[in-house]
């Protein structure tokens, strides 16, 4: 099929980006939207043109590098899938598709659809881990049962990885189901129940530091995620920062 | 609990509070007004204790004003802030594939709901400040005295059909914003659980019913007055 | 040089203990004047550098991602394995030493064999602690599933996504040290040399992947945490950025190169759909559990299927050839991998294949169905004659153990794999080879370290499944931070390293002019073009079956084809911007060397043994035939051409284990 993409470009975070028309042809439904853009950049290089830049790595939606706002979503019109485990089946020949980077202040663009995330990283510095020590004298595993349904739970929250497709589908560019997964994953484990209350308020004053927008509750970020966390989550996150706040 | 407010999160469980007190102050409003309705009489005795009791007046009205006024300077800052973390905005942006239109225009139908109640205060409210503390009549009772004055003037009030229509609209903004507001006010405090599929249902009745109700107290008023 | 294994002595079971109780400490104190590279952050990197961190080491981690917590170990699905029997079905850190060694076919180190399987428990103990929220039964107790090669069920795992659950633990690790400002973390950074001062490994010269300078790094030790190789086949389901630069760029400083022709085919990936293939993804190991593997018996009928006029449901049962429980009754279809991966290419060239290309084998969930819907169906007390019952209570339960792989694999093939077969076939996986290591982890550069698959000692010539996790958190959580203690312990009074040394010099200036040869070199094709190329070269001549002739051709071919590399490459923009085809160009020029290095490897190697099949040396069975005088490691010394590497051989002695014919039947 042939598809009209209409693509963000910009050279650098000092300069200001633009969309571009980029025609591509005899794309097949097989491809997925990555390898599609493949061909894009293979054009683009024998042609003298600068290729179209964009984050990407395991390409089995697992690592959370690809981004792309897709015709107005994160990771394009497909449930439950990054943009490199989405298929070009998904569009008709002739479609217009725009492609854009993931937009938050929060994450400032560093080439074309390239943003730096690093925001998510300093939000878990500040509180996203459990103080224990590698000694090899930690206690044995099945010391603590948790029941199943906990750490089921627990793994649900834990499923987040970390692309920031909630906040850039949020229209306030919040980043609340990101942290409210990380929070909540220590939240529902014994494990975590120690350092709970400075965890939550760390990282949230860290989240607000880094400029993301509040949450209203629009629910949009449960919606693209591709890993289906729950606003539960936020829920939570906002529960163990009122016990916490009440405690300290 | 004194850095909770200076949070992102705070702030979210602050509006999400002074939205409690105030859908609970819908309610007890609506709860007097449909008396108007049923009887007349209790409307009129009601009306004068609420309008003459210290404590609602001393008390609980300047708490209702702090509360409205707090949850619109509050939520005119966050949608600023929120607003101002996107400064380059998409091109192209499909946010009816994710999430409802009203919870992405609260703003606006929270704007809308704002001239409202000003026209509303400066309509009810200050004539009334203007009888029980600036004229001193705090009696409740009509000029020729022959009863209590509040029932006259509420069917009076729904007379011109400019106001009327103000009124019905001024409510369906009441509904959308509370058509998201009622939901998102308990997920805010963290009550996302087992229940929260029943509360959406009940969310969904009372943004629906109540200002549904105002509407009809409206209509009533006006067609009945108008025959 | 003589290769020195530096195992210490004593009985198997007392090497470890009797080492960490014997060599040199750093005090508290000290540990805080001394700095660590370390290079990559995946298990084995992430690990070592939030350890190193937490014992007081000033640590600088680098990685080309934007995060550490992207590295590919988050891609790992299926499970970790430790000696922990909580089964009760008879596992013991002996038995997982003796999986380990007779699945990596004999080929692999005793003394590190050993210790990994003492430590795996330890790192169970951890990864819980640190707030891994492994399965759990309904007892409140950690779930454990089986894996090919083995007959106990010893591995831990969290849904379909261990190795991500594994990799946030050690990214938590890292982040509490990076908070505390230990970790210094230099992300989308790639390392593109080491630097040797005074024949120790003082630093390292890394590139900017934003800006594109270029940084000198020095410590005291450099710890290359950078993963396996197996993008020199183009097609692999390593992720797009995996490399073997920082290896190759250490081989080349001195650093021996062993056993790179040891690559791991994974039997069950998503077949090739299209000459546009980017990658290959993977379905998890643990799908072997309950999936029969099956071809059609008849070949008119595999035309059928080919053809699209016969559907694989429709084929009766008595004319499907499920090969793998016909060869191998005993372990079934949880052979090892390097078996089942041939197994399937031996039926598909034999006409057998099952998608349009031939290339595809089936791995079927019907009678798994059938099998937990009665047994659903008997503990609901239901009917368990009602055939449309216990299809919909076997889908509940088969979703329940692998729905999010099904999931995966319809939204990539677009077939629903509760309804018909899904398809697959092997693909490169994980290699075994890597940089040559002693006991102590050391490379033959003294300070430079080499953890997890960058390394190349504890796998042999093939990997079980779920080992790889266990390795990579045994080397970062609990080798490495003791051993490099005992090496560092020399370095307390050396102060900081400088990085105006001529080595400095000498290392970044090789460094740009590298650059500036892709830069300037007025070439016509991309980058790509000339890895699928090599990856071509790579699967059809070193691939799944090799011989003689074929590695000769191969190392002609991708000598040949690195030349034209050189020429003919084009890679647009500039150096001091963010350009992705500039770090591509230097990562596949390292595959194009290594590449060469790998089918010499294979050449030299004229036997087979688990992933390394000679087609010259096999058993009338057409199953692998190891030899006696073969078994050693093959370490490569660089001499300035891949193919004149220098072979030395470091003998592999089994005193606690009778080297035995491998068989699974």
């Amino acid at each position: 099929m042939n598809l009209i993409l209409q693509i963000w470009r910009q050279e650098n975070a000092q300069t200001k980006g633009k969309i571009i028309e980029y025609p591509v042809q005899d794309i097949s439904p097989d491809m997925s939207f990555l390898e599609m853009l493949d061909i894009l950049n293979r054009q683009l290089i024998t042609n003298g043109d600068i290729p179209v830049a964009f984050d990407h790595d395991c390409r089995e939606g697992i690592c959370g590098s690809c981004s792309l706002y897709i015709n107005g979503e994160a990771h394009g019109p497909d449930r439950r899938v990054t943009t490199c485990q989405l298929h070009m089946r998904k569009f008709k020949d002739g479609d217009t598709i725009f492609i854009e980077p993931f937009r938050a202040d929060a994450f400032p663009v560093i080439k074309d659809l390239v943003v730096d995330r690093s925001a998510f990283d300093r939000i878990q510095h500040a509180g996203g881990f459990i103080s224990v020590n590698t000694s090899g004298n930690t206690q044995d595993g099945n010391s603590i049962p948790i029941s199943k349904h906990d750490a089921d739970e627990a793994m649900d929250a834990a499923t987040c990885i970390g692309c920031g497709a909630c906040v850039a589908s949020c229209k306030n560019s919040s980043a609340m189901l990101f942290v409210g997964a990380k929070v909540s994953q220590y939240a529902l484990l014994p494990q975590g129940q120690i350092e709970a209350p400075d965890r939550v308020q760390n990282m949230v004053a860290q989240m607000d530091l880094e400029g993301f927008g509040n949450c209203t509750n629009t629910g949009a970020c449960e919606v693209e995620c591709p890993k289906g966390i729950s606003l539960e989550n936020i829920a939570r996150m906002n529960r163990e920062l009122i016990k916490a706040s009440i405690k300290s | 609990m004194s850095g909770i407010l200076n949070s992102s999160i705070g702030r979210k469980i602050a509006m999400a509070l002074s939205a409690f007190f105030l859908m609970f102050f819908i309610l007890q409003h609506f709860a007097i007004n449909i008396l108007s309705v049923v009887n007349p009489e209790t409307f009129n005795e009601v009306s004068h204790f609420m309008g003459t009791n210290p404590l609602v007046q001393f008390a609980l009205q300047p708490i209702l004003i702090f509360g409205v006024i707090f949850h619109f300077v509050m939520g005119f800052v966050l949608e600023f802030k929120n607003k101002s973390s996107r400064s380059v905005n998409y091109a192209r942006n499909n946010g009816n594939a994710n999430s409802s239109w009203v919870s992405r225009n609260m703003i606006y139908s929270g704007g809308f709901i704002l001239v409202f109640l000003i026209i509303h205060f400066i309509d009810f409210w200050i004539p009334e400040l203007n009888i029980k503390y600036v004229v001193g009549d705090s009696s409740g009772l009509l000029e020729d005295g022959s009863g209590y004055r509040y029932f006259e003037e509420l069917q009076h009030k729904f007379v011109p059909l400019w106001r009327v229509v103000l009124y019905c609209v001024g409510f369906i903004f009441l509904s959308l914003h509370l058509l998201h507001g009622f939901n998102s006010a308990f997920q805010s405090v963290g009550a996302n659980n087992k229940y929260t599929q029943s509360l959406k249902g009940l969310g969904i009745a009372y943004a629906i019913l109540i200002p549904l109700g105002f509407i009809v107290i409206a209509l009533f008023h006006f067609f009945n007055n108008s025959h | 040089m003589a290769l020195d294994s530096k195992i210490p002595e004593g009985p198997l079971a007392d090497k470890w203990t009797n080492h960490k109780n014997t060599i040199d400490l750093v005090n508290p104190a000290n540990k805080r004047l001394l700095d660590v590279i370390v290079v990559g952050t995946g298990l084995a990197g992430g690990s070592a550098a939030a350890t190193l961190a937490e014992l007081g080491y000033n640590v600088k981690a680098f990685c080309f991602q934007d995060s550490p917590r992207r590295a590919h170990s988050i891609a790992a699905q299926g499970g970790i394995n430790a000696a922990k029997n909580y089964q009760g079905d008879g596992d013991s850190t002996y038995r997982l030493f003796y999986d380990t060694v007779k699945g990596g076919d004999y080929r692999s180190r005793e003394a590190n064999v050993h210790r990994l399987a003492e430590v795996s428990t330890n790192i169970i103990d951890q990864c819980v602690a640190q707030g891994v929220p492994f399965a759990r039964d309904y007892g409140g107790l950690l779930d454990n599933r089986s894996f090919g090669g083995v007959l106990v069920s010893r591995t831990f795992y969290a849904k379909g996504q261990t190795g991500q659950q594994l990799l946030l633990g050690a990214y938590s690790a890292m982040n509490r040290q990076i908070g505390r400002g230990k970790i210094k973390m230099y992300n989308r950074h790639e390392m593109l040399d080491v630097v040797v001062v005074d024949g120790k490994a003082r630093g390292i010269i890394a590139r900017n992947l934003v800006t594109g300078e270029i940084e000198r790094h020095s410590a005291h030790a450099v710890v290359l945490g950078s993963g396996g190789y197996g993008n020199v086949f183009y097609l692999s389901t390593n992720a797009m950025g995996s490399n073997v630069t920082a290896a190759w760029k250490a081989h080349k400083r001195g650093a021996y190169f062993a056993n790179p022709c040891y690559t791991q085919i994974h039997p069950t990936c998503i077949p090739v759909s299209g000459d546009h293939q980017s990658k290959l993804t993977l379905m998890s190991e643990s799908l072997r559990n309950d999936g029969r593997i099956w071809v059609p018996k008849n070949i008119e009928d595999a035309k059928a299927i080919q053809n699209r006029q016969l559907k694989p449901v429709d084929l009766e049962e008595d004319k499907r050839d499920y090969f793998l429980e016909r060869r191998y009754p005993a372990f079934g279809n949880l052979v090892p991998r390097d078996v089942a991966s041939r197994a399937a290419k031996e039926r598909c060239d034999a006409g057998f294949g099952v998608n349009k290309t031939g290339e595809a084998v089936f791995l079927d969930f019907a009678a798994a169905i059938v099998r937990y819907g009665k047994e659903k169906a008997h503990v609901k007390g239901l009917n368990e004659e009602d055939d449309s019952l216990i299809q919909i209570l076997g889908k509940e339960v088969v979703k329940s153990k692998y729905g999010n792989l099904f999931q995966m694999y319809e939204k990539i093939v677009d077939e629903n794999p509760y309804e018909t077969p899904m398809m697959i076939y092997p693909a490169v996986h994980y290699t075994m080879g890597g940089i040559w290591v002693d006991y102590n982890l050391q490379t033959t550069i003294p300070g430079l370290y080499a953890i997890g698959e960058a390394n190349f000692s504890e796998h042999g010539a093939n990997r079980l499944g779920a080992s790889a996790l266990m390795q990579g958190l045994a080397d970062g959580y609990f080798v490495l931070p003791y051993t490099i203690g005992n090496y560092l312990s020399k370095d307390i009074r050396t102060g900081p390293i400088s990085t105006d040394s001529i080595e400095f010099e000498e290392a970044e200036t090789k460094v740009k002019r590298e650059i500036k040869h892709f830069i300037n070199n007025n070439g016509t094709k991309p980058v790509d073009y000339f890895h699928k190329r090599l990856g071509k070269i790579m699967w059809n001549k070193c691939g799944m079956a090799r011989n003689e002739k074929d590695l000769k051709e191969a190392i002609e071919e991708i000598s040949t084809l690195r030349d034209e590399f050189y020429r003919d490459v084009r890679v647009p923009g500039s150096e001091n911007e963010f350009n992705e085809e500039l770090a591509k160009a230097g990562r596949v020029a390292d595959f194009l060397e290594l590449g060469e290095l790998f089918a010499k490897d294979a050449l030299v190697r004229e036997e087979s043994a688990g992933g390394h099949f000679r087609e010259e040396y096999q058993t009338a069975e057409g199953e692998a035939k190891r030899r006696k005088e073969f078994q050693f490691v093959s370490a490569w010394e660089y001499k300035g051409a891949p193919k004149d590497a220098e072979l030395h051989k470091e003998k592999l002695v089994y005193e606690n284990i009778e080297v035995k014919e491998r068989s699974y039947k």
